[in-house]
């Protein structure tokens, strides 16, 4: 277990490390932010001040090596457009980040499960059909024209839910939640259930094969011939046997909903990372691109840790040392 | 309203108090008090001194003013100053507003002044400094209270058009205030219609109407300034009413809007001069023959070629088709009505055999090859205009390719001069034209402060010499005639850069509201009114 734990922690550091010489090389290579950054009607002084004030007058190692000395103590550097931390900067996005994916995997689960399962339970009836075509639509649909449509039929035609922004907020352990508040709860409806879509058509896959492939079973037989009521047989037994997949699956995607709403924060103006993210490429923002970028390779690492070993106690089966070769 | 995250017993007390203040405060019935508004940036500070960036301007005029202010028909108005004149050809005398008060209160004297244009070289940080409109000034002298004399090293006739974009902040405010202090809104420094609620990043800014202001009051008590940049998030917003105004309306729903009897549209020529830079150097990259073969002689470098590409570009199917009349045919720097217009520059019509002619004398009777390059993220349906251009120089004979690419990207290769023929807008603020004349036609000095964007390398002597003279000549109208010769040259005569129209800037509201449009595309919410 010790020996995993520390291998696995030096192979991140390494990604993290090709990761940042990765952003830095490809975010100078777009050009230089200066050019966008300064006013039109400033002067080559101002020009040289700006380069200078920023750090951009050093050669490119350089730069990086300052990046790389100053990031050991924790420290990604100020952002060239706020002037802020671009850690602070990210840090202050990232509850609303949180807030949607979570709403998102909630909605994928609590959706996603029992159409999977009875998809799964009746795969030939027309309701099981439906179910799945559906899935088809979902995976296949792209998220942006989903959007849009979403704010289309329930905010400019029906008029009954909010086109954009996050309502308001209350502090629940010191960070602002909207999912506690009315208002909160219609404006985060449409995004988290955008978000959703293609991991509820994934849930209901997975489920729908698990549940297929479990009915078959020995212990479902004995179950029923035991005279178990079907509910419970599905409920309990069929259920418990199939989730093991589910979870390790929505696990690993967590990880996708919270570092890639970009597009989803995009439409529906909600002032997550995402957002953020954008918003700093399009002004060669380096620093916050970079941080940003590291900081959910570090969430994935972390995410995957956690199902590696969320997986060895739930499957004694599975070594953690082969898992880490 | 947010009333639901308060317990109930307050939620209903405060109800009954909003109902109270909303009768109280409506004496005609009238319209809600609070304003929500779509904008298509997402400005990221409301430190007025430290970012120079339009967005962050344009938001901050609701909390700041400056001495001197841009009025909605682009010309110079007074603001926190009542006149100014010169004493000397070295200094400018500003008489300041009586009885303006800040924020928190405090008076308004001269001694804020002399802080405010203190501060941008203070701050070390800042990407884009406005010290570029402070720099010339050497000394500042208080008068009186209300009395304040600028001097310059050398004559500065542009110093109360520089003054437009320096806002003023309290000294007792804002002396010891970083960034972040005016960001979370700790500072209470301005004098304008509004004050900060709150700023969040990325999401909103919340205003609320300050009643001491010295000037009309602003309609709506409180205002909310929401940051959609996201083009059809913003469209959705406003038809599903959760904003009253936007700004950019998408240039295809335009008319979809304009025949919506719910909606009200607003459209204003803008100062944004839209041309192509064309590469005045020896060799130019993406120059070929017409077979793809890179030529050694640059035929950009031939003012013939140039008017040429002028005569074959058809401005009035760009405007009224391509950009759905959202563009007007325009050469000149200074638009109609702008301070230094001149009307003896007009734009070329098409002119297809006149073209060919001009080719042929030039020694290119069957045309050349080309690369033309712009944005496809940053001016009204850009990527379509270049497009369109293509075609009209293919017909003429000049084969074209485009290339657009994300401003992003576009913008740095084109300040290295790796591109030579390309699309670029400029927004021609301060009420005065000099700022592209001096950006983008003057010949490049580093210690002049000259021609910085200066992308085509085109350089005149007679240009720059009337163009200096122009900038420190104090005679308005000397001035106005130096101006509008120093366009003729380069663009009539010299045909140095090719101008192609200026953008026609929306905005649409629903219906009730009303909004006084203005040339530099600023929302400004003093400027909306019920209707």
């Amino acid at each position: 277990m010790l020996v995993f734990l520390l291998r696995r922690v030096m192979q991140s550091g390494v990604a993290l490390l090709v990761m940042s010489v990765l952003v830095f090389v490809g975010v100078y290579a777009i050009g230089n932010p200066i050019d966008i950054l300064v006013n039109p009607e400033a002067d080559s002084a101002e020009i040289e001040r700006a380069t200078a004030a920023l750090g951009l007058d050093r050669p490119l190692w350089t730069q990086y090596l300052i990046f790389l000395q100053k990031a050991f103590s924790g420290d990604f550097g100020n952002s060239f457009v706020h002037g802020s931390s671009a850690t602070q900067l990210i840090l202050h996005r990232m509850p609303a980040t949180l807030e949607l994916a979570f709403a998102a995997l909630v909605i994928a689960i609590v959706l996603g499960i029992p159409l999977g399962l009875w998809a799964g339970l009746r795969p030939e009836s027309a309701s099981g059909r439906t179910i799945m075509g559906l899935s088809i639509l979902g995976f296949s649909l792209p998220t942006f024209w989903v959007g849009l449509m979403l704010i289309m039929v329930f905010s400019v035609q029906l008029g009954w839910l909010p086109s954009n922004g996050r309502g308001s907020t209350v502090d629940l352990f010191g960070l602002p939640v909207s999912i506690l508040t009315w208002d909160g709860l219609k404006h985060i409806l449409m995004p988290a259930l955008n978000l959703a879509l293609f991991k509820i058509s994934l849930v209901i896959r997975l489920t729908r094969a698990g549940t297929q492939e479990a009915m078959l079973q020995d212990y479902v037989r004995f179950a029923r011939a035991k005279g178990l009521k079907a509910s419970r047989i599905v409920g309990v037994h069929v259920l418990k046997n199939i989730l093991i997949p589910i979870v390790t699956v929505l696990g690993l995607e967590l990880g996708s909903l919270i570092a890639f709403a970009v597009v989803t924060e995009s439409i529906f103006a909600w002032p997550g990372m995402g957002k953020l993210l954008i918003e700093s490429i399009s002004l060669l923002d380096r620093p916050v691109v970079v941080a940003y970028l590291l900081i959910v390779v570090a969430m994935f690492v972390v995410i995957n840790l956690i199902v590696d070993i969320l997986y060895s106690l739930l499957d004694p089966r599975i070594r953690l040392n082969a898992a880490a070769d | 309203m947010s009333s639901s995250i308060l317990p109930r017993m307050t939620t209903l007390r405060a109800c009954f108090v909003s109902l109270a203040l909303a009768f109280a405060a409506a004496p005609h019935g009238a319209s809600a008090q609070e304003l929500k508004i779509g904008l298509s940036s997402s400005p990221v500070a409301v430190d007025p001194h430290f970012f120079n960036n339009d967005a962050v301007s344009a938001l901050c005029s609701h909390i700041y003013e400056p001495l001197v202010a841009i009025d909605a028909d682009g010309k110079l108005a007074p603001a926190l100053a009542v006149s100014w004149r010169t004493v000397n050809d070295t200094t400018w005398e500003f008489k300041l507003r009586k009885g303006v008060k800040f924020h928190d209160g405090s008076d308004f004297t001269a001694d804020d002044v002399i802080f405010s244009l203190e501060r941008p070289a203070t701050i070390a940080n800042s990407p884009s400094s406005f010290t570029t409109y402070t720099k010339s000034i050497v000394a500042k002298k208080v008068v009186d209270p209300l009395t304040i004399q600028l001097t310059t090293a050398a004559p500065a006739p542009l110093l109360p058009n520089d003054l437009t974009r320096i806002f003023i902040v309290s000294r007792k405010a804002a002396e010891k205030a970083t960034t972040d202090d005016f960001n979370q809104g700790k500072v209470e420094g301005g004098t304008g219609p509004f004050k900060l609620v709150k700023f969040s990043k990325g999401e909103n800014l919340q205003l609320a109407r300050f009643d001491g202001y010295w000037g009309n009051k602003a309609a709506w008590s409180s205002v909310t300034l929401k940051f959609l940049p996201n083009d059809p998030a913003r469209m959705a917003a406003l038809l599903s009413s959760d904003v009253q105004l936007i700004e950019n309306v998408q240039a295809n729903l335009v008319s979809q809007f304009k025949s919506n009897k719910d909606l009200n549209v607003f459209e204003k020529m803008s100062n944004r001069y839209m041309f192509l830079y064309t590469d005045h150097r020896d060799t130019s990259p993406f120059v070929t023959d017409k077979a793809g073969k890179p030529l050694d002689k640059n035929p950009l470098k031939d003012a013939r070629v140039r008017e040429a590409i002028s005569k074959l570009i058809d401005r009035n199917t760009l405007t009224e088709k391509v950009l759905d009349k959202l563009g007007v045919p325009n050469a000149n720097p200074a638009p109609p009505g702008m301070f230094g217009h001149n009307p003896n520059l007009k734009p070329d019509a098409l002119d297809i055999a006149g073209a060919k002619k001009l080719l042929a004398e030039a020694g290119y009777p069957d045309g050349f090859g080309i690369t033309i390059f712009g944005p496809n993220d940053r001016f009204i349906n850009d990527e379509q205009v270049l497009q369109a251009i293509g075609q009209m120089l293919t017909r003429g004979g000049i084969v074209t390719k485009v290339q657009t690419q994300p401003m992003a990207t576009y913008i740095p290769k084109a300040a290295k001069k790796e591109l030579g023929f390309g699309l670029l807008g400029w927004g021609v603020g301060g009420g005065e034209p000099s700022s592209p004349l001096r950006g983008v036609l003057a010949t490049t000095d580093k210690d002049k402060g000259l021609g910085a964007s200066n992308w085509s390398s085109y350089s005149n002597p007679k240009f720059d010499a009337t163009l200096v003279e122009a900038l420190s000549t104090i005679d308005d109208k000397k001035r106005e005639k130096l101006f509008q010769d120093a366009a003729e040259i380069a663009i009539k005569n010299d045909h140095a850069i090719i101008p192609l129209y200026n953008q026609v800037a929306t905005w649409a509201s629903r219906k009730g509201i009303r909004y006084t449009p203005r040339p530099d595309e600023a929302t400004l919410a003093q400027f909306v009114q019920p209707e």
